[in-house]
C-alpha cells in the first residue's frame, strides 16, 4: 500500500502541497490551480482510472471558505486518493475533470448547484437535482434551512414562503 | 373542490314520493361509491413497500373495494400519495390530480405526504395540502396496515355521508 504512495508522493512533490495518509487514503492538499495538473498524473502515471466523486464542505467562518474534494480509485492497486483544493467564497473557481473524466460531468453539476463552485471548463453547469429559477445554494451553511421555492402555488391559507 | 360545486335547489316543487327518493338519493349513491374506490397510488418513496403490504393478501384492500389500482389519473378517483414530495414533483402531482374526474378523494399515505414529515428542508413540501386538497392524513413512518385501512374505512364514512352531484340541478 505504501510503495504507491510514496512513489506519488514523490512524484507530485513539486505540485502538491502538503501530503497525507488518512484512514488508509491519500491525501493531497493542491492549489486550485494544481488540480487538472495533480488529477492527470493521478490518472496517467498511477492508473487512478476510476473517478469517484467531487463534493465540497463549507467552512463558514474561515477563509478560504470552501474546500473542493475529489475522490479517485485505482482498480488496478485498489487504492484510494482524496485531493483537496481550497477556494475563496469570492471567487470560487476550480478547473474542470470533463476532459479526464467523463463521469464529472453530472457530478460537478451537483457541486455546482448545491454549493456554488464553479468548474472552468464544464460548459453544462445546468441544475441536475435541483431545478430552473431555485435561487442560491441549499448545501451552504448560510442557506436558511425553512426557506421554500415552490414550483406551484400553494392554496388558500397556506402562507407563501419568500423566495428570496 | 365543494367551492366549485352547485348546491342542488330545486325550483319547482316535486311530488313527495320524488322527495323521499331525492333524500335518500345521496344515501343510495354513496353506498355504491365508497365500495368502488379505484385508487391512483402515486408512490414515490419508501411508504410503498407498506402500500404493496396493504394491497396483498393478508391485509387485503379489496375488501374495501379498493384494491384495483387504475395507472391512469382518469380512470381513478382516490389519489393515495405514497412517499415524499419534493418541490419538483410539485408539478406533476398537480397535475396527475388535475386530470382526476369528479368525485376524487386524495389520501396522504405516510408521514411524508401528510406534513413533510423530518424533511424539513429546501427540496420536501411541508405536506401536500399546500398544494391540493386532502379528505384523509394517514401518519406514520411508514404507517401500519391497520392505520391505512383505518383510514380507508374514515373515507368510506366520509364519502357515504356526503352529497352526490350525480345528474343536473334538476334531480
Amino acid at each position: 500500500m505504501s510503495a504507491i504512495f510514496e512513489r506519488i508522493r514523490e512524484a507530485l512533490a513539486s505540485r502538491a502541497g502538503e501530503v497525507s495518509v488518512a484512514h488508509g487514503v491519500l491525501v493531497l492538499q493542491v492549489a486550485p490551480g494544481a488540480v487538472l495538473e495533480v488529477a492527470g498524473a493521478l490518472k496517467e502515471d498511477f492508473r487512478f482510472d476510476l473517478f469517484l466523486d467531487v463534493t465540497a464542505v463549507d467552512w463558514l467562518p474561515r477563509e478560504p471558505r470552501f474546500e473542493v474534494v475529489w475522490h479517485f480509485y485505482s482498480t488496478m492497486h485498489k487504492l484510494r486518493v482524496r485531493v483537496k483544493a481550497r477556494v475563496a467564497e469570492a471567487e470560487p473557481v476550480v478547473g474542470s475533470l470533463t476532459g479526464l473524466y467523463g463521469s464529472a460531468h453530472f457530478m460537478e453539476r451537483e457541486c455546482h448547484e448545491m454549493y456554488g463552485i464553479v468548474f472552468s471548463g464544464n460548459a453544462d453547469l445546468r441544475p441536475i437535482l435541483l431545478y430552473e429559477g431555485f435561487k442560491g445554494h441549499p448545501l451552504r451553511k448560510d442557506y436558511p434551512k425553512e426557506r421554500e421555492q415552490p414550483l406551484v402555488p400553494y392554496r388558500e391559507g397556506y402562507e407563501m414562503p419568500g423566495g428570496e | 373542490m365543494s367551492s366549485r360545486t352547485i348546491p342542488i335547489r330545486p325550483e319547482t316543487q316535486k311530488s313527495a314520493a320524488f322527495e323521499y327518493i331525492a333524500t335518500r338519493k345521496d344515501e343510495l349513491i354513496g353506498w355504491a361509491r365508497k365500495f368502488s374506490l379505484f385508487p391512483y397510488p402515486f408512490v414515490t418513496a419508501c411508504c410503498g413497500m407498506e402500500f404493496m403490504s396493504v394491497s396483498s393478501t393478508p391485509y387485503d384492500t379489496d375488501r374495501f373495494g379498493a384494491a384495483l389500482p387504475r395507472f391512469t389519473p382518469r380512470q381513478s378517483d382516490l389519489l393515495m400519495v405514497v412517499g415524499t414530495i419534493t418541490h419538483k414533483q410539485a408539478p406533476v402531482l398537480l397535475k396527475v390530480w388535475e386530470q382526476m374526474c369528479e368525485p376524487k378523494w386524495v389520501l396522504a399515505f405516510g408521514v411524508c405526504a401528510t406534513s413533510g414529515g423530518f424533511y424539513n428542508n429546501y427540496a420536501a413540501v411541508q405536506g401536500i395540502d399546500r398544494i391540493l386538497p386532502v379528505d384523509v392524513y394517514v401518519p406514520g413512518c411508514p404507517p401500519r396496515p391497520e392505520m391505512v385501512i383505518d383510514g380507508i374505512m374514515k373515507l368510506q364514512d366520509k364519502i357515504a355521508n356526503q352529497q352526490h352531484l350525480i345528474v343536473n340541478d334538476r334531480f
